[in-house]
């Protein structure tokens, strides 16, 4: 295979990536947005979507598609009732305080870590995906499966942009963002909206995590990389920016895919936080946010 | 007797205490104590920052795996004895806190919390990248041989649990008096004060950017000194030091034992450390420990130990 | 005799918002100075300038002959430009001791003599009647001595200009005969300039006002000049009263 289909293949898996890190990320950056805190344990939420997803899609049995559809709606929804259980069980508890947070999501991430590992063990697991079609390009053959995910990432994104900028649900989570004390006084239950947001926040991680089941397995130990990445997207991408992530994680999706390639996959993460690093360093509203006056 | 030695005598004590544990404690305890008062010593550098400067890093654990590969890549690359070999970590890690310092220190709260967890990240990455020279996952081992010190007195043997004990105490007193020594000292004041309160700090004269600089820059030489205080006592030198998880368990040890307190990192380690130590005797499930004690310690315990004794009933603890 | 602080075409904005406009203003050493105005007369914005704890858009600052302009708050005041803050912001975990040792262990050459030290904070909090307060949390120390607390902070610093912000704000009326004494022995160690709201002080204090309004200089000179202007009557004294 030449340099320029190799480029092609690299450019595809990083697109997929992308994909799966744009829902991911935005999950992220909704909760910071909105709650002004960050949920270290991004990263085990996905981890838990994605072994919930091999754990229903093996109870449900039958055929791949059905058990994949049946994970694809029970799982996050599993995932978001944990997130919002923990948002009122701890965090409302700490008053949001964001360094707080970061301590008792760390708590979170240990514990989930370690009853993933417990009760679903250490092996690696796949989930088998909805369907088994091979695109026959010139070059080499493709899964159809992966252009799927590009395809239902891009429209939970126009999604997600409609209900926020185009709903009351919307709105109330704006108003929440922009003031907080505000938005109380508007008789907007600021309570219920952050357990609400938390939770969302989670099942687009889970989401996310059941759509690349099917390609990279169920691991206990999956959820690092999501989280790193998604910091990346986030911080670069700007907070709060929509826009900002999805072109964040193209770039940092894309980038990952033809240098993990090319080089080396450890090599891609360390660019990647190097960036993040940087970025957070010498632009703190991220390369796509307008500096705060 | 005055405040101040009261405050020595009590410090001497436990530093007392723990010479006699040497000829006291069984063998499996004894060696578990030596490690314990390493860790307790990464965990004083992290109280410096942490406790009295206000700063939260996630990232500690590059200036420990500093301290650590500086020391062991020197012997296993350079042919270094072992007190170069220390001297070296040392350096390591007070390069890299200089160098982490002057970029992260730019950002506060949040932001700086995330720069130090990423730049931690990248060093472990780099370690795991740059695997010929570093071993990778895999670590290095350094041989018996390779940790004893000649002297005209004879040979220190780093691998005999007495002396390895002995030594381990002798780096932790040394940093215990010295931490005494700085949180008593203006300097220390000073710190103190840019926690509670920067830009008054900054209108008493005070460069507040120099002053948490030099806490980093201590704290992680600090770090390196107990990162490479554990790669010459036991012998193995691993990219696992370097993870997250080492950048946890020092927060987790100062905020159990008491942040801005003297005493607290080691009785934190202590008490951490055997209560995973007796949990993994029941359940390998010693994580979910870590994580519920962090979750209770934020929601119900943010003093710590040592913390609440001084906000209670003893003020004048240091 | 060389003005102590000079400003030439000062300004500050805020997004649209000129707080100061091209402020000239000069202040001779060993003078009480008071800076009035209407709320929001850019009184505070313009000290802070001047301590550099916020930057200038336009303009220069001037200090004994140096120009001051680029440097940073903590470096003004090591060259002897104290700020007390007009929201009391001692530091309340900390004894009153140690709040003032801060300012006093900067400017000892040997920060480790501990004799020098307690002397030093001990004549700064006897100044202000502290003394017998030291060993206590400074947050526990009444309102009042909180506001006596930063004076003795800004004293010990050994200043050549003390830049008072709103100092008798919520203060008693014994409490403010105390401080107007006090203010006066300040002063005849260094230059005082005064941000106050009460009249009263300001008239009993006072060599010369300097009246701020909409960002810029209305009017200057000695308290009778100023009582009798009445451009300054309309704008602050409470119109045709």
């Amino acid at each position: 295979m030449g340099f320029g289909p190799h480029l092609l293949l690299a450019v595809l898996e990083g697109l997929v990536t992308s994909a799966v890190l744009a829902l991911t990320a935005l999950g992220l950056s909704l909760v910071f947005g909105v709650m002004r805190v960050v949920n270290v344990a991004h990263g085990e939420l996905f981890m838990l979507g994605a072994v919930l997803a091999w754990a229903v899609a093996t109870a449900v049995g039958g055929s791949p598609a059905l058990g994949f559809v049946a994970a694809l709606v029970i799982a996050p929804l599993i995932v978001g009732a944990v997130a919002a259980l923990a948002e009122q069980l701890v965090l409302r508890r700490v008053d949001y305080d964001p360094e707080a947070t970061i301590v008792a999501t760390i708590g979170l991430l240990y514990i989930l870590q370690q009853l993933a590992l417990t009760f679903y063990g250490a092996d690696a697991r796949p989930v088998p995906p909805p369907f088994n079609i091979r695109l026959a390009l010139p070059w080499f053959g493709y899964s159809a499966y992966k252009l799927s995910i590009i395809a239902t990432s891009t429209v939970l994104l126009l999604l997600s942009w409609l209900v926020l900028t185009h709903t009351r649900a919307g709105l109330i989570m704006r108003a929440t963002q922009y003031d907080r004390e505000t938005a109380q006084a508007f008789g907007i239950p600021v309570g219920r909206v952050y357990a609400a947001v938390f939770a969302i926040g989670a099942m687009l991680a889970a989401v996310a995590a059941v759509l690349i089941v099917p390609i990279s397995q169920a691991h206990y130990l999956m959820g690092q990389d999501p989280l790193l990445l998604s910091f990346a997207v986030v911080i670069i991408g700007g907070l709060g920016s929509l826009r900002g992530t999805v072109v964040a994680a193209l770039l940092i999706g894309i980038s990952d895919g033809v240098i993990s390639m090319f080089f080396s996959p450890t090599l891609a993460k360390l660019i990647a936080t190097l960036a993040v690093a940087m970025v957070l360093v010498f632009r703190p509203q991220g390369l796509f946010g307008k500096a705060a006056r | 007797m005055n405040g101040s030695a009261r405050l020595w005598l009590l410090h001497a004590a436990v530093v007392a205490l723990l010479v006699a544990l040497n000829f006291l404690l069984p063998a499996y305890h004894h060696g578990l104590m030596a490690r314990i008062l390493v860790l307790a010593t990464f965990a004083m550098g992290y109280n410096l920052t942490f406790g009295y400067g206000g700063l939260l890093s996630l990232g500690h654990a590059m200036f420990f795996a500093a301290g650590l590969y500086g020391a062991g890549l020197g012997i296993q690359h350079l042919g270094l004895g072992v007190p170069a070999a220390f001297l070296a970590g040392l350096a390591c890690g007070a390069a890299l806190a200089l160098l982490a310092g002057l970029l992260a220190l730019r950002t506060t709260g949040v932001a700086f919390m995330i720069v130090t967890l990423m730049f931690s990240q990248a060093f472990h990455l780099a370690i795991l990248y740059f695997s010929a020279f570093t071993g990778g996952d895999q670590g290095l081992v350094l041989r018996p041989q390779q940790r004893r010190i000649e002297t005209a007195l004879g040979t220190l043997d780093l691998t005999d649990p007495t002396t390895r004990y002995l030594t381990a105490l002798a780096l932790f007193a040394v940093v215990l008096f010295a931490m005494l020594a700085i949180v008593r000292s203006g300097f220390g004041r000073v710190l103190v004060a840019i926690r509670e309160n920067e830009e008054r700090a900054r209108m008493l004269g005070y460069d507040t950017f120099a002053s948490r600089l030099a806490a980093l820059v201590t704290s992680g030489t600090i770090c390196a000194a107990a990162g490479a205080a554990y790669g010459l006592l036991f012998g193995y030198v691993g990219a696992n030091f370097a993870s997250v998880q080492y950048s946890i368990l020092p927060l987790l040890w100062v905020l159990l034992g008491g942040a801005a307190t003297t005493l607290g990192p080691l009785f934190g380690t202590v008490f951490m450390y055997y209560l995973i130590d007796i949990a993994s005797g029941y359940t390998s499930a010693y994580m979910l420990a870590v994580g519920v004690i962090l979750i209770l310690l934020v929601l119900f315990f943010r003093k710590g130990l040592l913390g609440t004794l001084r906000e209670r009933w003893l003020r004048w603890l240091p | 005799m060389n003005a102590l602080l000079e400003t030439r075409g000062l300004s500050r904005d805020f997004g649209g918002l000129r707080a100061v406009d091209r402020v000239d203003f000069s202040l001779m050493p060993g003078e009480i100075r008071a800076l009035i105005g209407p709320n929001g007369a850019g009184k505070t914005t313009f000290v802070s300038l001047v301590c550099g704890r916020i930057e200038p858009s336009a303009g220069t600052i001037v200090f004994d002959g140096e120009d001051i302009t680029a440097l940073p708050a903590h470096r003004r005041v090591r060259l002897g430009i104290a700020y007390t803050f007009q929201i009391t912001s001692v530091f309340s975990n900390l004894s009153v001791f140690d709040n003032v040792a801060l300012a006093v262990q900067r400017t000892l050459a040997d920060g480790r003599s501990q004799g020098r030290l307690r002397a030093g904070v001990i004549e700064a909090l006897e100044r202000v009647g502290l003394a017998d307060r030291a060993s206590l949390p400074a947050g526990q120390l009444a309102y009042g001595h909180q506001r006596l607390l930063e004076v003795a902070m800004g004293l010990a610093l050994r200043p050549r200009l003390m830049v008072l912000d709103e100092p008798t704000q919520g203060l008693g009326d014994s409490e403010i005969e105390n401080f107007i004494a006090l203010a006066r022995e300040i002063a005849a160690s260094a230059t005082v300039l005064l941000i106050e709201h009460n009249m009263d002080v300001v008239m009993q204090l006072a060599h010369r006002i300097t009246v701020l309004e909409a960002g810029r200089v209305l009017a200057e000179g000695t308290p009778e000049a100023i009582r009798a202007d009445e451009a300054v009557q309309r704008a602050y004294l409470g119109g045709g009263a």
